[in-house]
């Protein structure tokens, strides 16, 4: 499956949700997603990966460097939720794991801020 | 007999989706369970894409050649290029012990290859250009149930 990536702005928060695939071809593409909501302020960000179906080095590097920007000056997070238990995998041997607050469900995440 | 399948494709990063099905079937020719096939369609997708950025520096011209043969016990990818020599020594770790704001964005193909394979050997010949090689041990822990 190719990369779906949908938007939603709730009032504090905004979702991303992310299904399909992220490799090296598409990986600009969520970079201008998740460009596209801090550019507008929007640092208080959920990621769903519940239809994640892989992710490779270039998609694991973008969500570090959202998550730098996010975090800058307190002013918001990069969260996660409903990881795949494949892509949990990858993120722990990445040793990302200890870097995101990550969440059972994107419900949970949203109200965490 | 091992079995085998090959695969040729431009070296283009819109491939990498046709190369990740390709070892897919061949994984499951090889009987590999799904976890297993993820494993090695990683570490083929990260050899690839060092390949088509790094090898051929993003020039389409370039092919890449991919092998998968398989027996009772080993699974092996062979990817091959005609691009610039790659020396994997001059690609320093990750440092996956640093905070967010230390940590280097890079570095983590190659890890990812390694740690997700049994083992990962790099040649360079005049003539047959770059050989990435990777071998994962199959266990029957890593194999389906006979259909």
């Amino acid at each position: 499956m190719a990369l779906d990536i949908d938007i939603r702005d709730l009032k504090r928060v905004s979702v991303i949700t992310i299904k399909g695939r992220v490799d090296s071809s598409n990986a600009p593409e969520l970079a201008s997603a998740f460009q596209s909501l801090t550019d507008r302020g929007r640092y208080r960000l959920v990621a769903d990966l519940g239809g994640l179906e892989y992710i490779s080095s270039a998609g694991l590097r973008i969500l570090v460097s959202t998550l730098k920007t996010c975090r800058r000056y307190n002013r918001g997070d990069l969260r996660l939720s409903n990881i795949p238990p494949r892509i949990a995998e990858i993120l722990d041997l990445a040793g990302m794991t200890p870097l995101f607050k990550i969440f059972d469900d994107t419900v949970g995440a949203v109200g965490s801020f | 007999m091992p079995d085998e399948c090959h695969l040729t494709v431009p070296s283009r990063l819109d491939q990498l989706t046709t190369i990740s099905e390709f070892v897919a079937q061949a994984s499951q020719q090889a009987r590999l369970d799904e976890r297993t096939t993820f494993h090695i369609q990683m570490a083929v997708d990260e050899a690839c894409t060092n390949v088509i950025q790094h090898a051929y520096q993003g020039t389409e011209g370039g092919e890449i050649i991919l092998t998968c043969r398989w027996t009772e016990d080993t699974f092996i990818v062979t990817v091959q290029d005609h691009g610039r020599p790659f020396d994997p020594s001059a690609i320093p770790p990750p440092d996956l012990s640093t905070d967010l704001e230390q940590r280097r964005e890079g570095g983590l193909g190659l890890y990812f290859m390694r740690r997700l394979m049994d083992e990962v050997r790099f040649e360079f010949d005049a003539e047959k250009g770059n050989t990435v090689t990777m071998i994962k041990h199959i266990t029957p822990s890593s194999q389906n149930e006979h259909p």
